[in-house]
């Protein structure tokens, strides 16, 4: 035997006595012989422990950049520091192996936890209400967009801001793939890298439902919302903003207050390791008026048989479980242990500590846009941005690969994604990047990639 | 056990948590006062650090967990969940990779990737995997829009599916989502599906079958061969509901049975945690005529070295940012590793063992609706309690005050007041008996004191929570300025 069992061959022997069987084989003796015949797994023996943390070590060591390189990667999972607390918080085995609390009683501990995080996604969004959790920012924004279908049925064109980060728009297209009646809008992006206001003006009518903006938008830059809620509510469609980096809104105007009906965020900057992009976590907020037309679990608070405070699931008939297929969305498991990461996180660095990290982001991104231009880089976006922002280094780009091999990770290529932005590179900076790994990026965007000038560019 | 207010009720104005040092660049130009934060973060915690530890650790005590306690909840699969999987994921070079970096400096968490692909391949026979779905829910989302796109591509959309009466609700749910309609199918008197019922149901409109096999009765199709047959023979395409592939590992393997298409659940078979509701992994697989429909990026191998690819023209297209709860596969990947082949049918006998086990032990004193041989999990009723005027909830309310986590209640919708038990492979035989131990006391206490079982549960923190009032008048948040404690001063 092998794995995590307990069972002594005494113990097998007393269950089938019990049971009144012969052996284990006689419980499957219903299945067809067909299949059992042929069902043995093709797979080798297990390993001891031992065995095995060498063997996964040897992976994990396999993947350099995890250590020491000057990574300015972000483009929807970004590096922040981890407090101790967080980790010690999920390892607890009370949290990390109960299941969704469908016995109150005995999840108070989880439960509790939930409607904290409900409260922070709230808080942090600017809107009233918010869900349990999400699979992660692009499904959430998916979903954002489903119920704005549910809200306003018979409208029908879904405007996607081009500058919405490509993952979450092309996470929109497959969750409307099988349902025929919407027409999805490009919104392109203006010259100072922000979304085209005038290009949405001039396209908005009754047939409006929703319009996505990214917020920061993929290259960083701060949308100015309220122009485009102004604009969008006037036909009577509604708004949806879309973060990847939620860290800005503890900066930047929140998307409530801004005018979005309902805004989503991608959750893993807030506890959350980059972990070669998941999990993560989709926040969720809307107003409260539309928020039996949510998707998701939902905590609610209520009382014991006693009278004291407690926690429960709640407005479970829009869920698949009871609703089946009139369910307001198929989600069941979401991301439970990733929002307790989320509310530890505010928790701990609370109303002080984030807005000092969200400037602290801010200056050093500003800071290293500065140096770069200085060194003679070019921006070619002057919008306000947070984070991350885009240069343009089109050797740089080309040899993106060699610099990562040099431990120099410049961004990311956007060229990939936006074939009009070719050369560009996307820049990230955090609280995370040291002087001298800001240094070695100035170094190499500013001077000609070695491998570039090998190639003769 | 201690009482603990919600976190923004704790703390003191001004206090900072986690000092973070006076930010670099003072020189740098504002954001514009129009696009700043509108209310400085008012509402946010200003606790210390040890603060916020205490607070959650207190929360943590209020929960059972699988690792605390028997959690016997029918077809989520509560196993031991490896603590040595939690060190593995935690590894720098997977937790700190960003997911952009260049795939030549990613081989060691793609070789993982690739090769947690070929087990699950391996595992149910079916020939591509895709490991991107976040949970069930979403592998089924994925899996219907495969369906979709097959039919489609080949100019045949059809309109429905068919889907069991004991299915779980996600099955339906998913499906919509889709833009099918949804058609049941009826068991027969032994609970079981018969290849004649999924026959006269087919036709050319039915796009696919959802089955769950074992269903959710916990009883093996034993037709299954027949009725993937009927489906195929319609033009139809079979998916499975993965979710109890815990009792079938080395004893069926579902390309076998006639799958097109099935999810895995990682958190439920393949021991990743469930974190109280997620994060999971719900990898999707397909026979190879479906593999083009499968989502980008694909993961391809070109001269030895792994790359993402979206070259993909028939692709369903992205499900999600980047590629998946990759924390959570490396988890899986460890458990399928440290189990090997035989290591996982091993799993399998002995879940089938114990939860048999416990069907015996309970049998005769619960009433047992479907007396049909039974695999990973077993369903009683309530029945033979009603003249106590005892009903499930109470049964499973009580078995809290064992110390036990209750079943799975009230699904599959098919049986009146069901009680759906899945002990896992994990629970040793004294564990076992000590459940069914409760279980036997608390029918005995139905006969004898049943206002003690209607009550229950009496020995942990909160009584029966009133769930009535939280959905008559929802509060969802907690806001600034209220009463600290409603329950107190209502």
């Amino acid at each position: 035997m092998s794995g995590y069992n307990p069972h002594t061959a005494e113990d097998i022997a007393a269950m089938l006595a019990a049971i009144g069987v012969g052996s284990i084989d006689d419980l499957f003796a219903h299945v067809p012989a067909t299949l059992r015949a042929r069902a043995a797994i093709a797979l080798p023996e297990g390993l001891t422990e031992p065995e095995l943390c060498r063997h996964v070590s040897a992976l994990a060591a396999r993947n350099p950049t995890a250590s020491g390189a000057a990574a300015f990667l972000g483009a929807g999972a970004y590096p922040h520091w981890v407090p101790a607390v967080v980790d010690q918080i999920l390892l607890r085995s009370e949290f990390a192996t109960a299941y969704t609390p469908y016995q109150p009683e005995v999840s108070q501990g989880t439960l509790q936890a939930t409607f904290e995080f409900q409260t922070f996604a709230a808080l942090v969004l600017g809107l009233e209400v918010a869900n349990a959790s999400m699979y992660d920012g692009a499904s959430a924004t998916a979903e954002a967009v489903l119920m704005a279908r549910r809200l306003l049925p018979g409208r029908r064109v879904i405007w996607l801001a081009r500058a919405l980060h490509p993952h979450y728009r092309a996470t929109v297209a497959t969750y409307l793939r099988g349902l025929g009646d919407l027409e999805v809008r490009e919104l392109p992006f203006a010259a100072d890298g922000r979304t085209d206001l005038e290009a949405l003006r001039a396209g908005l009518g009754a047939d409006t439902l929703c319009l996505v903006l990214g917020y920061p938008n993929v290259f960083g830059m701060v949308e100015d919302v309220a122009l485009f809620a102004d604009a969008v509510h006037a036909v009577g469609g509604l708004v949806i903003t879309a973060t990847a980096e939620p860290l800005a809104l503890a900066l930047v105007r929140s998307p409530g207050a801004s005018g979005a009906d309902i805004a989503v965020a991608e959750g893993q900057s807030f506890g959350l390791p980059v972990c070669y992009g998941g999990p993560g976590v989709g926040l969720f907020a809307t107003r409260e008026r539309f928020v039996r037309s949510m998707p998701g679990r939902l905590v609610g608070e209520t009382v014991d048989a006693h009278g004291r405070r407690g926690y429960v699931l709640t407005l479970a008939t829009r869920e698949q479980h009871i609703r089946r297929e009139r369910a307001t969305s198929n989600i069941c498991t979401n991301q439970g242990l990733c929002a307790l990461a989320v509310t530890v996180y505010l928790s701990l660095l609370g109303r002080h500590g984030l807005a000092s990290l969200a400037l602290a982001n801010y200056r050093a991104a500003h800071v290293a846009a500065a140096r770069l231009e200085a060194a003679g880089v070019a921006l070619p976006f002057n919008a306000p941005f947070f984070n991350e922002f885009v240069v343009r280094a089109p050797a740089a780009a080309r040899a993106w690969e060699a610099l990562a091999r040099d431990g120099v990770v410049a961004g990311f290529p956007l060229g990939r994604w936006y074939p009009e932005l070719e050369g560009g590179l996307l820049l990230c900076v955090t609280e995370t990047h040291t002087p001298e790994q800001v240094d070695r990026l100035v170094e190499a965007l500013a001077a000609p990639a070695p491998a570039a000038r090998a190639a003769g560019g | 056990m201690f009482d603990e207010p919600l976190i923004f009720e704790r703390g003191s104005p001004g206090r900072v948590g986690w000092p973070v040092p006076g930010a670099a660049g003072e020189g740098v130009a504002e954001l514009p006062a129009h696009l700043r934060r509108e209310d400085d973060l008012a509402g946010m915690p200003e606790v210390s650090e040890l603060e916020a530890l205490r607070h959650f650790l207190r929360l943590s005590q209020w929960n059972y967990s699988a690792a605390t306690t028997l959690y016997p909840l029918g077809s989520c699969t509560m196993k031991y969940n490896p603590v040595v999987n939690e060190e593995l994921a935690r590894l720098p070079g997977f937790a700190a990779l960003h997911p952009l970096v260049p795939e030549g400096l990613a081989q060691g968490a793609l070789e993982l990737l690739a090769a947690l692909e070929a087990a699950l391949a391996a595992v149910s026979g079916l020939d591509a995997v895709c490991l991107q779905p976040a949970a069930g829910a979403h592998g089924e989302l994925l899996g219907m829009l495969v369906v979709r796109a097959y039919h489609v591509d080949r100019g045949d959309a059809r309109r429905r599916v068919l889907i069991p009466s004991s299915a779980h609700g996600t099955n339906p749910a998913s499906a919509t989502l889709c833009g099918y309609a949804v058609s049941e199918v009826a068991a027969d008197e032994r609970g079981l599906l018969t290849a004649a019922a999924v026959s006269a149901a087919m036709d050319e409109s039915v796009a696919a079958l959802m089955i769950t096999n074992p269903n959710t009765l916990g009883l093996f199709e034993r037709e299954i061969e027949g009725i993937t047959a009927a489906v195929h023979a319609r033009g139809g395409l079979v998916y499975l509901d993965g979710a109890n592939l815990n009792a079938i590992m080395g004893i069926a393997k579902p390309a076998h049975m006639g799958v097109d298409v099935m999810q895995f659940n990682l958190h439920k078979t393949f021991s990743t945690p469930h974190g109280g509701g997620g994060p999971g992994a719900g990898p999707v697989a397909v026979r190879a005529r479906l593999a083009d429909y499968l989502p980008v990026p694909r993961l391809v191998r070109r001269d030895g070295v792994l790359a993402w690819t979206d070259d993909a023209p028939k692709s369903v297209g992205r499900l999600r940012a980047f590629y998946g709860n990759f924390g959570i596969l490396v988890r899986a990947y460890a458990y399928l590793a440290r189990l090997g082949g035989p290591g996982l049918a091993d799993a399998t006998r002995l879940a089938v063992l114990n939860a048999n086990y416990l069907r015996a032990r309970l049998r005769g004193v619960y009433h047992l609706p479907y007396d049909t041989p039974s695999l990973h999990e077993c369903v009683f009723s309530d029945r033979n309690l009603q003249d106590y005027d005892v009903h499930t909830l109470d049964v499973a309310k009580r078995l809290l005050d064992y110390g036990f986590y209750a079943p799975t209640i009230y699904f599959p919708l098919v049986v009146k007041g069901a009680l759906m038990i899945e002990p896992t492979e994990t629970e040793t035989k004294e564990t076992l008996d000590q459940f069914a131990d409760a279980l036997l006391a608390i029918a005995e206490e139905a006969r004898s004191d049943p206002a003690r079982v209607r009550e229950a549960p009496h020995r942990t923190r909160l009584a029966r929570l009133d769930e009535t009032r939280a959905a008559r008048r929802p509060v969802l948040r907690w806001r600034p300025g209220r009463p600290s404690d409603p329950g107190e001063s209502a």
